[in-house]
C-alpha cells in the first residue's frame, strides 16, 4: 500500500510537527508513504469565497501529484472534504474522479482502511476533543448532535488507546469554533466571539489540551489561548496518537 | 445609540458583518442571545429524541415537499378548486405589491381601517402593516412577540420567536409607555395579562382578520394555522372578514400528510410536541367573508433555479436560527431581512441578489442548520452554491476578486508557493487571516500562529530526501 501524504498549506506552513507525526505514525503502522513535492493546496479558501473557478489549476496540480497513489491522506478534515466533493480535472477527468474516492482524513483512514484495534502511544493529560464541523457533519467522523442515531466517534476511538489520556467531556460537544475561511475575517466579531466560547467551554471543563482532526480550528482556538495568555494549548491529534511513551 | 445605528445600516446598504459588529458590542447580552437560543436549540433535541421515527419523518416530510414542488401548478389549481367549491374566495398575487393590493382592495370594499393580523412572516416579506399604514388603515398585530416588536416599531429578529432580541424588562418599559403599566413592572405574568386585556378590546372590536397559514391541503381545500396563543383563532372568528394569506409552496397534497408535518413542525420550533392550536379553516361561517391569497412573489423564480429550489420546502419552523452558532452571536436584525438566519440567507439573494450579497457569507458552513432541518434543505450547501453565483454575477468587492486571483496564482505555482513560503512565511499572507499587522481583524482578539523554523517541505527535503 502506497499512500501520498498531503499536508495542507497552512500545515506546512505553520504547523510542521503535525505534518510530521502524520507521516511518523503511518510508518509505524507499516504504510509506505511519500510527499509528492508539487503539491499546494486544495483550492478551499479560493471555492469557499465564492472563487470556485479559479481553483482548476490547483486541481490540476492536485490531480497530477497523487493520482498514482493507492491512497491520499491528510491531517486536515475540511481540506479533504473539499477534494472529496470538488476535485476535478480537465486534462485527466476519470483520473480527479478516481482519486476523489481514494483521499481520507488521517482518523478515518487509520480506522476505515487501516481498522487499527491498538496503538502505542502515552499521553497524560486532560484533553478536550473539538469536532471540527467538516470532518463531523462532512466526512462524519463523529456522530452529529443534531441527528437522532446511534453515537459514535473515530477520533475519541484513537485517542482511548492513548496511555493515560483523560478525555474531558464539553457542555456543547459539536458546536463551530468560528474560523470558517475568510470568515474568521470578514465576520471578526462573531468568528472572535465564537472561538472564545469554544474555547472557554474546554477550559472550564479543566482541558489542558484541545485537539482534533483539523488543525485549521485548532489555529482559530490557539489565537485565541494565546491571547488570552492561557496555558492551554492545542495539538493535532496525529501528535498525540504519534506522542512517546 | 446602537438602536439608531442599526436603523441607518439598515436604511442604507446594510451588511451583517457590520450589525453582527454593533451587536457584539455588549458581549454580556451577546451570552445571553446565544444562552436563550441555544435552550431553545437543547428543547428541541429532546422533544426530537423522544420519537425514534425522527429521522423516517424528516426523509418523508422532505420526498412529500419534492413532489410538491415537481407538481405545484397541479396542486395550486386542485387547492382552488377545493376552496372555491367551499365558499372561499380565492386571489392570485405575482408579488408583494399585488398582495397588499388585494388586501386593500378587500378592507376598502367593506369600509374597514382598523384590523387584527396573526402572525404571518408573508406579510412581513411584503411589508403589509407599512403598506396600510401609508394607506390609512391600523393594523394590530395579535401574536404576543409581534405586539412588541410592532410597539417598539422594529421588525421581528426571528420567525418564531419575533422579539427573543428584547429581555423582559425592555419589554416591561414598552408597555409602561404604550399599555400603562406600572413603571419598572417587568414580571412576565403581568406583562401578559395587560397585553392580554389590551389584544381582547382588539379582537372585540376589529371587523377583518388577516391570518398566515401554515398547510394548505390540495385535496379539501383547507387551511392550517398554528398557534401557541389561540390568537389566529380569536381574530377570525370573531371578524366578519377573513383573510388568509400564503405563499405557493404552503401546499400539501393530502390531509394525512399533516401527521408527519404537524409533528416535526412544534417538535422543531420550540420542542413541544404539539403546537398548542393547529386549527384547519375550511369554509366561511353564515355571514362570514373568507378570501385566500396565494403569492408568489419570487417563488417560481427560485422554483426555476435548480440549486435552490429546496428552500421552497421550508415550513418557517426556525429550527436553523435556534442552532446557528453565528445567528446566536449576531441577531435576527443583522441580516436586514424579513427572515433572518440561516434559510433567510438562502432565500433572499432570490428577491435581490445585490442588497442581500452578504448573507451567503454570514456562515461557517458548520452544517448544524441542514441537520436539524425538519424537510433536510441542503441549506449549507446551499449558502456555497449562492457564494459561488454571487461572484460571477459580480456581487463581491473588486479587491477580495484580487486577492483571490493572487492567491489561486500563487497555489498554481510549487516553486513559487515553497520560495514565497521560505521567504518568511510570505506567501500566507494570501491567506487573509495571517497578515502581520494590526488592522487584520484577526488580530484583533487572536494572536498570530507562531512561523515555525522550517516549513514541513524543507524538514523533509533534509530528512528524507
Amino acid at each position: 500500500m502506497k499512500v501520498g501524504l498531503f499536508v495542507p498549506c497552512y500545515v506546512d506552513q505553520f504547523y510542521p510537527q503535525a505534518g510530521i507525526a502524520t507521516l511518523e505514525l503511518l510508518e509505524k503502522l507499516g504504510v509506505e508513504v511519500e510527499f509528492p513535492e508539487r503539491q499546494t493546496c486544495c483550492g478551499q479558501p479560493m471555492a469557499n469565497s465564492g472563487f470556485s473557478h479559479l481553483t482548476g489549476d490547483c486541481d490540476e496540480l492536485f490531480t497530477e501529484s497523487f493520482a498514482g497513489y493507492d491512497y491520499v491522506v491528510a491531517p486536515s478534515g475540511s481540506c479533504v472534504l473539499h477534494l472529496k466533493e470538488h476535485l476535478h480535472s480537465k486534462k485527466n477527468p476519470s483520473a480527479a474522479e478516481d482519486l476523489r474516492g481514494r483521499i481520507y482524513e488521517l482518523v478515518e483512514f487509520l480506522t476505515d482502511i487501516l481498522q487499527i484495534k491498538s496503538l502505542k502511544a502515552r499521553f497524560p493529560h486532560k484533553v478536550g476533543v473539538h469536532q471540527s464541523c467538516h470532518g463531523l457533519r462532512g466526512l462524519h467522523l463523529s456522530q452529529m448532535s443534531e441527528l437522532v442515531a446511534p453515537g459514535f466517534s473515530k477520533p475519541e476511538y484513537l485517542l482511548n488507546f492513548v496511555e493515560g489520556i483523560e478525555l474531558i467531556s464539553l457542555n456543547r460537544k459539536d458546536e463551530c469554533c468560528g474560523f470558517g475561511g475568510t470568515f474568521c475575517v470578514a465576520e471578526e466579531a462573531v468568528s472572535s466571539k465564537m472561538g472564545k466560547d469554544r474555547v472557554s467551554d474546554h477550559v472550564q471543563n479543566g482541558a489542558e489540551y484541545i485537539t482534533g482532526a483539523d488543525l485549521s480550528c485548532l489555529m482559530h482556538m490557539e489565537g485565541i489561548l494565546k491571547r488570552q495568555k492561557s496555558g492551554v494549548k492545542v495539538m493535532h491529534i496525529a501528535e498525540i496518537l504519534n506522542a512517546g511513551e | 445609540m446602537v438602536k439608531e445605528e442599526t436603523q441607518q445600516q439598515h436604511k442604507g446598504l446594510a451588511e451583517h458583518s457590520g450589525l453582527a459588529d454593533i451587536f457584539n458590542r455588549d458581549e454580556q447580552r451577546v451570552n445571553w442571545h446565544d444562552e436563550t437560543l441555544w435552550f431553545v436549540r437543547s428543547k428541541r433535541d429532546k422533544a426530537a429524541h423522544s420519537l425514534p421515527e425522527w429521522e423516517l419523518l424528516r426523509e418523508t416530510a422532505s420526498q412529500i415537499k419534492h413532489n410538491v414542488l415537481s407538481d405545484l401548478d397541479t396542486y395550486l389549481q386542485q387547492f382552488e378548486e377545493q376552496a372555491l367549491i367551499n365558499g372561499v374566495t380565492v386571489h392570485w398575487a405575482a408579488d408583494a405589491r399585488e398582495h397588499n393590493q388585494i388586501v386593500h382592495s378587500i378592507l376598502k370594499k367593506h369600509e374597514i381601517n382598523r384590523m387584527v393580523k396573526s402572525k404571518s412572516m408573508l406579510t412581513e416579506e411584503c411589508h403589509l402593516n407599512e403598506y396600510l399604514k401609508e394607506h390609512g388603515v391600523e393594523v394590530i398585530d395579535t401574536d404576543l412577540g409581534e405586539r412588541i416588536v410592532q410597539l417598539a416599531e422594529e421588525p421581528p429578529s426571528h420567525i418564531v420567536l419575533p422579539c427573543i432580541h428584547k429581555k423582559k424588562e425592555e419589554i416591561g418599559e414598552l408597555f409602561h409607555t404604550h399599555l400603562g403599566t406600572a413603571a419598572g413592572e417587568s414580571d412576565p405574568q403581568v406583562l401578559t395579562e395587560a397585553a392580554r386585556q389590551h389584544l381582547r378590546e382588539s379582537f372585540l372590536t376589529r371587523r377583518l382578520a388577516l391570518t398566515g397559514v401554515n398547510f394548505a391541503v390540495a385535496e379539501t381545500g383547507e387551511f392550517v394555522v398554528c398557534t401557541n396563543e389561540g390568537n389566529a383563532d380569536m381574530g377570525s372568528h370573531l371578524a366578519d372578514v377573513h383573510i388568509a394569506s400564503m405563499g405557493i409552496e404552503k401546499i400539501i397534497p393530502r390531509r394525512k400528510d399533516l401527521g408527519i408535518f404537524l409533528r416535526l413542525l412544534a417538535r422543531s420550533a420550540t420542542g413541544q410536541p404539539i403546537t398548542t392550536y393547529s386549527s384547519h379553516f375550511r369554509k366561511p361561517r353564515a355571514g362570514q367573508e373568507m378570501h385566500i391569497i396565494l403569492v408568489d412573489n419570487g417563488r417560481t423564480v427560485q422554483l426555476g433555479r435548480e440549486d435552490f429550489r429546496n428552500s421552497l420546502k421550508c415550513i418557517r419552523c426556525g429550527a436553523c436560527m435556534n442552532t446557528c452558532p453565528v445567528y446566536r452571536r449576531s441577531g435576527g436584525h443583522s441580516y436586514h431581512n424579513a427572515i433572518a438566519g440561516p434559510i433567510g440567507s438562502i432565500l433572499a439573494p432570490n428577491l435581490d441578489m445585490k442588497a442581500y450579497a452578504d448573507l451567503p457569507f454570514a456562515s461557517t458552513l458548520c452544517g448544524s442548520c441542514s441537520n436539524v432541518c425538519p424537510v433536510k434543505i441542503d441549506i449549507h450547501d446551499q449558502l456555497y452554491k449562492w457564494r459561488q453565483v454571487l461572484v460571477k454575477e459580480g456581487h463581491v468587492s473588486p479587491v477580495k476578486a484580487m486577492g483571490m486571483k493572487v492567491m489561486a496564482f500563487t497555489f498554481a505555482m510549487p516553486r513559487f508557493f515553497a520560495f514565497a513560503g521560505k521567504a518568511g512565511r510570505v506567501v500566507m499572507k494570501y491567506l487573509p487571516f495571517v497578515v502581520s499587522n494590526k488592522l487584520n481583524p484577526w488580530y484583533k482578539e487572536r494572536e498570530m500562529p507562531k512561523p515555525p523554523k522550517e516549513s514541513f517541505r524543507e524538514w523533509y527535503k533534509r530528512e528524507r530526501r
